[in-house]
């Protein structure tokens, strides 16, 4: 899993000093802090950065914080206010992830995320492609041969359109050769609920979610995993990777936190100093663990590099799906 | 009857002191936030969601429950007394139980609302922990063929809200088709109608149009008469409470709102509003007094409190059973069992059983809890039409003004809601009825979404919709629903004149 490696060559010797007591020297760094949340209360990233908060506070990295929500169509009304209002505030994070890059193109929005400081992606779900269990399909040789006998015969369900589900379904296809026009494509927008009641009812041929929303039906035998997104096998999930069945596919719904525009490098710094100190504590493992979360810490240059790369091949998606110019 | 020793159980862990005193606080707040306009239970529960790091789950799912709850009931208050619905899904219950209070009957109207909700409630959980796997089967073969046959049927009930000009009924309607197209098309993801604006991306929110549509359009329409009317206080006529004629017109449709809120609850895609619909259109139907429709007929009130909810009963059939959560509120509980490290699965009943029949138990505890702390106030509430119309509707448009507010923190929406709200000012002085909008905008989106994934299936075949027989059958009913009136008045015109 290349979120581990990436984590420990690029914080062993933080991970060390940690334990080493750094965690003193670090400690409330920031007597505030804004946690910026460009989503609704109860969604993923609202969750997300109430987590940051509760355990930053708990082991005293921050002093006081305040959450700010502000949902609706896909982040990109929150992103602009963030952009106004925090300029060139040092204390402040944005909770973001890879939705955010499909909306700000799709949207044609005047400002993206290039324009805020990349702190660190912290967490990411895997997608993964699954059949009901009545279906023929074994494995992804298979499915990918019923999608190019009748590309227009296999139905998908997913989330919205040009959402991570929707560009993960959209890079199969193409990797399969099909075009995209000709996918029978089913958006089920409204928390996912529909989209497995339509597996579990067998209205369709397949589905597309993050690993989490799947599992507990692939475990009780309802839906059968054919490919994960991963680039190598996840621990703990059995389930083998596009990768490894001989389709070049990766995706992650990432989540992440972006400092604010026209901030100080010595501040970006310290912000990365924070959220590498946060994602060793005992309570963040604690928090992945119980919330089925996988580690995908990569912070700044190389957080920055990936989602120069996420963007392009987004881009690449909505441009041939008519999404994007 | 091992269902019922689990429920017993559940009973036991959701009973103990301190848990009532959990399950008070949920209702109350519920109450609470259904008579703001614009706060609802999902948002609510959402913003509570941190206080499980804190608490034990069986205390936070009381809370919630409550809330849940709570807060159905709450929507209804505000829309019988001072005909503004806190919520989409209580517009029905507005109709006739506005209608009821000008009467002076607003406080029968109240106990019919809420021992409907306790007995639909009662029904509907009671359902839900014997009949759970069984409704979840008939939830899980509705297609989106079937789905938008139903559509088709709720499309029907428009008629009996149509109001004395059909054609300005139709405006209304399509006005309200007209906004729900506003926003991201679901299925394709371009923009429709948005005018490059980025908060028009996500749609118009269906709670805006109601608050203001209703709370802001009755305001400004009172404040244009207030100086030519003389001031009116409704007097409260008659019993406080419900006479017997009341009881043996509401318990009928008490049931049948039950009957028909429960299944399409446990639907993934059913929600409580339909329900409501089908029920006013069914109680309407089927009442021995028709013409009392629009004027206060308490069926009317009976039927669609019961059918909300016991769809909101039916909505855990889903999450329980399989872990699908089908509404905003199922959704955000079921952020709150992760939170405990529990992925809802179809395991759910079997590895946490005792969350589960706690959780069952508390919605139950919640219904009684509701039932005693609102009839005794029923007598409270009507008072509220004792304010002089300055001050209450004052008020009702400072309670819509930070409910909508509160919903997104936007002021695009609260620009949003007056113009809307100047709207629903002049629909009320040129006499437009104006919950077809409403209808118009959730049946519209909800219709066009079925019918594109329906399509999208059978890649482009239309004979779907007669192919399957569940669609099948829905459709001839929205037919016989729609031709049988018009058939049955020829048929009696035929006889008088044979007669004659």
């Amino acid at each position: 899993m290349i979120s581990r490696r990436g984590f420990l060559a690029g914080t062993a010797g933080v991970a060390m000093a940690g334990f080493a007591g750094i965690r003193i020297s670090l400690a409330a760094t920031f007597e505030s802090m804004d946690i910026f949340i460009p989503g609704s209360p109860g969604g993923g990233w609202d969750l997300t950065g109430r987590v940051i908060d509760e355990v930053m506070k708990k082991n005293g990295l921050i002093g006081n914080s305040r959450i700010t929500n502000a949902g609706g169509a896909g982040g990109t009304i929150g992103l602009p206010q963030f952009i106004n209002q925090y300029d060139g505030e040092a204390d402040a994070l944005f909770v973001a992830g890879a939705i955010m890059v499909g909306t700000t193109i799709t949207n044609n929005t005047p400002v993206d995320l290039t324009m805020l400081k990349p702190v660190a992606r912290l967490t990411g779900e895997y997608q993964v492609l699954v059949v009901p269990s009545a279906s023929p399909v074994q494995n992804l040789t298979d499915f990918v041969a019923l999608l190019k006998k009748d590309p227009r015969s296999v139905t998908w369900a997913g989330g919205a359109p040009g959402g991570t589900d929707h560009i993960f379904a959209c890079m199969i296809a193409k990797a399969a050769g099909v075009a995209l026009g000709d996918l029978s494509y089913v958006a089920y927008t409204g928390g996912g609920g529909e989209a497995m009641a339509s597996l579990l009812g067998n209205q369709v041929s397949c589905g597309i979610s993050g690993y989490g929303e799947f599992a507990e039906q692939i475990k009780a035998g309802n839906l059968r995993a054919i490919a994960i997104s991963a680039p190598e096998r996840v621990s703990g999930i059995e389930v083998p990777t596009l990768v490894e069945q001989g389709v070049d596919v990766t995706i992650s719904n990432w989540r992440g936190v972006f400092g604010a525009p026209n901030i100080g490098d010595d501040e970006v710094k310290a912000l990365i100093d924070l959220t590498t100190t946060m994602v060793q504590t005992r309570d963040w493992k604690d928090q992945l663990a119980t919330r089925g979360w996988s580690d995908q810490f990569l912070p700044g240059a190389e957080f920055a590099a990936y989602l120069e790369k996420d963007t392009i091949a987004t881009r690449s998606v909505l441009v041939d799906l008519g999404l994007a110019k | 009857m091992d269902t019922l020793n689990a429920l017993l159980g559940g009973f036991g862990s959701a009973l103990s002191p301190m848990n009532l005193l959990w399950a008070l606080l949920g209702v109350t707040l519920g109450t609470f936030i259904g008579v703001l306009p614009g706060l609802g239970p999902a948002l609510t529960i959402a913003l509570l969601l941190p206080i499980t790091f804190q608490v034990d789950p069986a205390a936070a799912f009381i809370v919630f429950g409550g809330i849940y709850f709570g807060s159905q009931f709450g929507g209804s208050t505000t829309s019988i007394l001072i005909n503004t619905p806190g919520e989409s899904a209580s517009i029905v219950t507005a109709l006739e139980g506005n209608r009821m209070a000008r009467n002076g009957r607003g406080a029968p109207a109240l106990a019919t609302a809420a021992i409907g909700s306790f007995v639909a409630g009662t029904i509907g959980v009671v359902c839900l922990s014997l009949l759970a796997p069984v409704v979840v089967k008939l939830a899980l073969a509705f297609a989106p063929a079937d789905y938008f046959a139903l559509m088709v049927l709720s499309f029907v009930t428009v008629a009996a809200v149509l109001g004395n000009s059909v054609i300005r009924g139709l405006t209304s309607l399509s006005l309200g088709l007209l906004l729900g197209l506003v926003g991201v098309d679901l299925q394709s993801g371009q923009a429709r109608f948005t005018f490059g604006a980025l908060d028009l991306l996500d749609g118009i929110d269906v709670i805006i149009v109601v608050v203001g549509l209703f709370a802001v359009g009755e305001t400004l329409h009172l404040a244009t008469r207030y100086r030519s009317s003389p001031e009116e206080i409704i007097p409260v006529k008659g019993s406080m409470w419900m006479t017997a004629q009341d009881w043996a017109r509401s318990w009928k449709a008490w049931i049948r709102g039950a009957l028909i809120g429960f299944p399409i609850g446990a639907m993934p895609a059913g929600g409580a509003e339909i329900p409501t619909f089908l029920s006013y259109f069914v109680e309407k139907k089927l009442s021995k007094h028709p013409e009392e429709f629009g004027h206060g007929a308490i069926e009317g009130v009976a039927g669609p409190e019961a059918a909300n909810n016991a769809a909101g009963a039916g909505v855990f059939v889903p999450l329980l059973t399989l872990g699908i959560p089908t509404s905003a509120t199922a959704a955000v509980m079921l952020s709150a069992f992760q939170s405990y490290g529990i992925n809802p699965g179809p395991q759910l009943l079997t590895s946490h059983a005792d969350l589960v029949w706690t959780l069952i138990a508390s919605l139950y505890i919640g219904n009684v809890m509701l039932l005693i702390l609102n009839l005794p106030l029923v007598g409270l509430w009507v008072q509220i039409l004792r304010i002089p119309t300055p001050y209450l509707y004052g008020g009702i448009l400072l309670f819509a003004t930070v409910g909508t507010y509160g919903i997104s923190r936007s002021v695009f929406d609260l620009v949003m809601l007056y113009a809307i709200g100047l709207a629903g000012f002049f629909m009320r002085r040129y006499d437009f009825p104006t919950s077809p909008v409403i209808i118009g905008m959730i049946l519209g989106p909800l219709a066009e979404q079925q019918f594109r994934r329906a399509m999208t299936m059978s890649q482009g075949d239309l004979s779907v919709f007669v192919a399957r027989p569940i669609s099948a059958s829905l459709l001839v009913l929205a037919f016989i629903a729609l031709t049988a009136p018009i058939v049955l008045s020829f048929l009696r015109s035929r006889r008088e004149t044979a007669a004659a």
